[in-house]
């Protein structure tokens, strides 16, 4: 398989990453050596094979469902580009 | 008096202990050496008043009697662990002025044994790539240089077509090769510790997935990340892995296994170990160098008393496309969170959708582009069954041959760690990414696996440069891959870097 401009522009956008037109071509040729080279996975007989979801087998851990942070809104907002009494500002999303 | 910073990590503590010299002096000697290497660019960050406060609180605990195993020894630390209050990047414009409130669980078990820190080491940007150039600093130079080579230290820098030092953990084997540091933190995700580690006659190794807390070190792809060290020798390895090790309740993938005194294991006898030796392994096209270096080592473990046995591991040659689904896919949403909102940077735009694209156009560099918008299409819709799900499988599959060899007695595998010494900076990966890529074939099927592996030099390329072996080991048995890499170690000797040509 290998992808157009057009999905190399649109793959772009979903990743939310301005990508210049004239780097389109570029990108499109990096994506497609890739695509290239994983197409041999196609070769293994995967017929019957559960994908792998846990590295090491464990059982999930779980805790109280209780408060065990927090508090500390100067913190959290201490390296926002833009903040104001302890909010995150962002760009006007609803008119 | 000789030259402090080239004591291994274990002499240091030894002389530590027995008031032979003090914290302040050890650590007053690596902040020498680092400033005098500025030109190999390994640190990104140098933190020497942090260093000599810590100093100073060790020398009073060493002269109470008291101190942790890691008391007064000054450690180098990869800008991917988050540290509190000092400036954590990933090497990444994107994280330029990022200071984290909170420090990484493992960074924390470091300090909490009394270690020092000199600063934060160069890396690959996100810890995406193999030869350190694609950090937002700029390349690592490598200490070693080809016999005969024209790299020398110019008034401005390095001069020369100097090599790279591998990746992504470039500043860390760099550092620890050039004694600018007793040892290092790494991470490895594809080979990321063991490859650098055998570019640098250093040793590296990863540890079992869910050995060491990821908590608080920057997310690459999560099912594959592990922490780990590197230092000068073996020894020094296990001292440093026992005091990253544990269970930490903040990271679900932590195990609760109990961790060993590692550096017991050394010098504990292989006798009658079983070694595999995967067929698979012998790729077309293996330099000569290599095949000596892996027909050494086989001798010099028989010689050690373990038995040698030919293995298949049928699925090998899959585990590198594999790798480039499974690590671009958890990237790209791993990645996501920079959206310069919450930290790091923010361009403007016209609204936030054109805000979110230009920063992280303007914050992410063209590898870290590349493995997000892959990583993006093999998870969108239609294409998820085709691409992540078979790797997944396939991931299944490469694990499998494993345990199967596992089962059938075998202790430990025996391989090359690179098919090459280090290569020249541009020399890879400018025109075609899997050239690049292709550096990490004996180590990402370890990754894909969650196993052990460790790195150890083992012999010099007819340049002069360094080679390594690597050991895989079943899973939490980290204590035979220090015993059989320590007899390695034993018999090929240990390579310090010829000449402190930088300085």
């Amino acid at each position: 398989m290998s992808v157009d401009a057009k999905t190399v522009k649109r793959v772009a956008h979903l990743a939310r990453i301005a990508l210049p037109e004239d780097d389109v071509a570029k990108m499109q040729d990096e994506i497609n050596a890739m695509l290239g080279f994983v197409e041999q996975l196609g070769e293994v007989d995967v017929d019957g094979v559960e994908p792998m979801t846990s590295v090491m087998p464990m059982a999930m851990k779980k805790r109280a469902d209780a408060v065990t942070d927090g508090g500390i809104a100067p913190q959290i907002v201490a390296n926002a580009p833009a903040s104001e009494d302890d909010y995150f500002m962002v760009p006007k999303v609803v008119e | 008096m000789t030259d402090l910073t080239h004591l291994t990590l274990t002499e240091a503590r030894d002389a530590l202990k027995a008031r032979r010299i003090s914290a302040t002096e050890l650590t007053k000697a690596h902040i020498a050496a680092v400033e005098q290497a500025r030109s190999l660019n390994a640190y990104v960050l140098e933190t020497p008043e942090i260093a000599l406060a810590q100093a100073a609180a060790s020398d009073a605990k060493l002269g109470r009697g008291e101190g942790g195993p890691l008391e007064g020894l000054p450690l180098g630390i990869k800008d991917l662990y988050c540290t509190k209050d000092v400036r954590t990047t990933a090497c990444s414009n994107i994280l330029r002025n990022f200071v984290p409130a909170y420090e990484s669980t493992v960074t924390s078990q470091l300090w909490r044994d009394g270690a020092v820190m000199l600063g934060k080491l160069n890396n690959d940007e996100f810890a995406m790539g193999s030869s350190n150039e694609t950090s937002a600093f700029g390349a690592v130079v490598n200490p070693w240089r080809r016999s005969g080579s024209n790299v020398v230290a110019g008034a401005g820098g390095v001069e020369g077509s100097h090599l790279v030092p591998g990746g992504s953990s470039g500043g860390s084997s760099a550092a620890v090769a050039a004694h600018l540091c007793l040892a290092a933190t790494a991470t490895d995700t594809g080979g990321s510790i063991r490859q650098p580690a055998a570019f640098t006659g250093t040793v590296g190794i990863k540890p079992t997935y869910g050995r060491c807390s990821r908590w608080g070190i920057v997310a690459f792809a999560s099912s594959l990340d592990q922490a780990g060290p590197i230092g000068k020798t073996v020894r020094d390895c296990a001292v440093m892995l026992r005091s990253m090790s544990g269970h930490d309740p903040k990271d679900t993938t932590s195990v609760d296994v109990a961790v060993p005194d590692y550096e017991a294991a050394i010098g504990r006898s292989v006798k009658g170990m079983r070694i595999g030796i995967p067929r698979e392994y012998r790729i077309d096209g293996m330099p000569a160098e290599i095949e000596k270096l892996w027909q050494d080592g086989i001798a010099w473990l028989k010689a050690a008393g373990a038995e040698i046995v030919d293995i298949s591991l049928p699925h090998t040659k899959y585990a590198l496309p594999a790798y480039y689904i499974v690590a671009p896919a958890e990237a790209s949403s791993n990645l996501a969170r920079y959206d310069g909102v919450r930290y790091g940077l923010r361009e403007q735009g016209r609204d936030i959708a054109d805000m979110y694209e230009k920063t992280r156009a303007a914050g992410f560099g063209r590898e870290v582009k590349r493995r997000i918008m892959i990583g993006t299409y093999v998870l969108s819709a239609g294409y998820y069954d085709a691409y992540y799900l078979r790797a997944q499988k396939v991931r299944t599959l490469i694990k499998k041959d494993f345990e199967d060899v596992f089962a059938a007695g075998v202790h430990a595998i025996l391989t090359p760690a690179t098919p090459s010494a280090a290569f020249g900076i541009g020399e890879k990966g400018s025109a075609d990414p899997v050239e690049m890529y292709l550096n990490d074939i004996f180590t990402v099927t370890v990754n894909m696996a969650g196993l052990p592996g460790i790195a150890v030099p083992a012999g010099l390329d007819p340049q002069g440069l360094p080679l390594g072996l690597q050991l895989i080991g079943r899973p939490f048995d980290e204590e035979t891959l220090f015993a059989l890499s320590e007899v390695i170690e034993q018999a090929a000797g240990r390579f310090p870097i010829p000449s402190r040509w930088w300085s």
